[in-house]
């Protein structure tokens, strides 16, 4: 049984100590990011050229990247949401650890059309207000409701993350001396812990869990309705939607377990980031493999059977032609390597065996996301306008700077926020029996040899 | 700031102290609005965790909510419209202004409406940020619980101190 100091030393310690760990992982993840970084400065300096795009394929790695990254951020806040709203007493010591994913996924999704302009410190054109500039926003474009519903998203999701990190940051406070006591008595904004305090912050985490659920479904959408709004191959679907949110979905929940993986070898959190926390999302992992082998099967054979020739030629490059040994690692790491993994309980019970499959599952959505775009746009109805795309060092490097970034962000939040929600952890530990009971009823079965987290007062 | 106040191991010890409080207000000189409760964690199971004061509790929050969303979906419409009015971009024999797809940018800036209204109110209504010196006592971080008093009648202090002190073994009376 774990007392309240326990818990602040543990859950404080990353926060007021820095580990050589923490400093090894800074400089691996940074230079990743650095080289990231320089190979960006370089396409600026010598134009877009020095990508693999050339017409018709004008949309690649930059844009597979965007709809990849957005789609990792359904993780976090969209997860916390429906779990908080459920009642679900295990999510505890996961929001937060979800909900961060959810703010820096957006981030770095949200500079690939930046990115991708080419001649980036002209993104503010993109802003879609009313101009003088004679650039008209045109409120019609899916780029235009791209920028409304991701704005709204990230404002939801970041003001989501803060505001139960607020008590936690007083904590802090209390627990620390000097600069940083000054620096957190700013940034937890004086909080107490009043009663009128506590409920009302309670109050405004079930309303933004409320709004923020049709938020994500809406972005994954809208993202989804860059493509299906036009008459491109295999793109102008009615299925493009669902199917847009479920891999998502999909993606994000492979991100989180990866996250809490790693998290919790970092910063010994093994006492808390607990299997069954692994088990149970690894559950709802194996429920989003079936349901994106449905949508890929439903998708694929409503255009067989449609037959029509732009579309078939489409179909058959990913199935037989240049792309099917993508298209066929696509299906093997996000159906057919997880599913046993998952399905089977005694594989799914462990952490390795949740850790392999959402690994699998990370490199099966990126391949989609790039099987959605490139064969499509280098398919479209002429065979005389068939291209081919081929990426360049540079945006090799910038995908893997994404992925360096994203885990770089991940440690410096963790030095200055408790990762796991310190009183969201205790509330457990005082509650009276017959809601301990009831949660419990409504929460999962513990595997073996997995002791849940309890609290006891302090003597 | 006058103060005085326990701090109290467990939250049965803290209901006693809070009802003694409130039970005997009257004849101490003390109302709902000078008793202080601090916890590092909710407890709304507990009736003092609802605070004492009837304002504490009030459920107004998701009906401000519901008018920041309307506020903003006005706002998203007429954003999208009145542009669509002054920079008229004829597209493929769609309407210049068209509902399905303004309805999109009304729908968010709906939700977006919603979500920060929600949070201006909470700002508002727990008086966030204050860096101003209120009653608060560090070891509630530890686990304890404050109940208090603040600004007490002169007269009242000593059977104050006496009911906090009843009120939980363990109990930590201090002033200020």
């Amino acid at each position: 049984m774990k007392s309240v100091d326990q818990i602040n030393d543990d859950l404080l310690r990353p926060v007021v100590h820095t580990s050589g760990r923490f400093w090894v992982a800074v400089a691996l993840l940074g230079s990743v990011v650095l080289a990231a970084v320089g190979a960006f400065s370089y396409q600026v300096w010598e134009g877009i050229g020095v990508w693999g795009i050339d017409r018709p394929v004008f949309w690649a790695f930059d844009i597979t990247n965007f709809v990849f990254w957005i789609g990792i951020s359904h993780a976090g806040t969209l997860i916390s949401a429906i779990l908080r709203l459920a009642n679900a007493t295990w999510r505890r010591p996961v929001t937060r650890c979800a909900e961060v994913i959810t703010v820096f996924a957006l981030m770095i999704g949200g500079m690939f059309p930046i990115i991708h302009l080419g001649r980036p410190w002209l993104f503010f054109w993109l802003v879609p207000y009313p101009s003088e500039r004679q650039i008209w926003p045109q409120f019609r474009s899916p780029l235009a409701w791209d920028f409304f519903a991701i704005g709204t998203y990230l404002t939801g999701s970041i003001i989501f993350l803060l505001l139960p990190i607020i008590p936690d940051w007083a904590l802090v406070r209390d627990k620390t001396t000097g600069w940083r006591r000054r620096l957190y008595r700013v940034v937890s904004l004086g909080w107490r812990g009043t009663p009128r305090q506590w409920h009302r912050l309670e109050t405004a985490m079930h309303i933004m869990a409320v709004a923020i659920i049709p938020v994500a479904v809406s972005v994954h959408t809208i993202v989804s309705w860059d493509f299906a709004m036009a008459p491109v191959p295999m793109w102008h679907s009615t299925i493009f939607g669902p199917y847009f949110v479920a891999g998502a979905i999909f993606s994000g929940i492979a991100g989180l377990l990866l996250a809490m993986a790693f998290l919790r070898k970092l910063l010994h959190l093994e006492e808390y980031l607990l299997p069954i926390h692994f088990d149970n999302l690894g559950k709802l992992l194996l429920m989003m493999s079936l349901l994106w082998f449905y949508f890929v099967f439903a998708e694929r054979l409503t255009t067989w059977y449609g037959n029509e020739p732009a579309e078939m030629a489409v179909f058959w490059t990913t199935q037989r032609g240049s792309f099917a040994p993508l298209f066929w690692a696509m299906v093997f790491c996000n159906f057919l390597i997880p599913f046993p993994l998952l399905a089977i309980t005694k594989i799914r019970r462990t952490i390795t065996g949740v850790v392999v499959a959402s690994s699998t599952i990370v490199v099966g959505m990126w391949l989609e996301r790039f099987l959605i775009i490139v064969p499509s746009i280098s398919h479209k109805y002429l065979p005389y306008t068939y291209g081919h795309y081929r990426p360049t060092w540079v945006e090799i490097t910038i995908l893997a700077g994404t992925f360096a970034a994203i885990a770089l962000l991940y440690v410096l939040f963790s030095k200055f926020v408790p990762i796991i929600s310190i009183w969201e952890l205790k509330i457990g530990g005082h509650q009276k029996p017959a809601v301990r009971a009831a949660e419990a009823v409504s929460a999962c079965p513990s595997p073996a040899g997995a002791k849940g987290l309890e609290l006891r007062p302090e003597s | 700031m006058k103060a005085i106040y326990a701090l109290y191991p467990d939250p049965d010890s803290a209901q006693r102290a809070v009802d003694t409080l409130r039970d005997s207000g009257a004849r101490l000189g003390v109302n709902a609005d000078n008793i202080a409760i601090v916890s590092s964690e909710p407890f709304e199971e507990h009736e003092f965790g609802r605070g004492v004061n009837p304002r504490d509790h009030k459920r107004f929050m998701p009906w401000l909510a519901a008018l920041g969303g309307i506020l903003g979906g006005l706002t998203g419409y007429w954003l999208a419209v009145l542009t669509q009015g002054a920079y008229p971009l004829p597209t493929g024999g769609m309407p210049i202004a068209p509902l399905w797809t303004n309805g999109i940018i009304t729908y968010e800036m709906t939700m977006l409406g919603a979500i920060v209204t929600t949070l201006v109110t909470l700002l508002i209504t727990t008086r966030l940020p204050n860096l101003r010196r209120k009653l608060y006592d560090p070891a509630v971080s530890d686990g304890k619980i404050l109940v208090g008093v603040v600004d007490p009648p002169e007269r009242s202090r000593g059977e104050l101190e006496k009911a906090l002190r009843e009120a939980g073994t363990g109990a930590v009376i201090k002033t200020v």
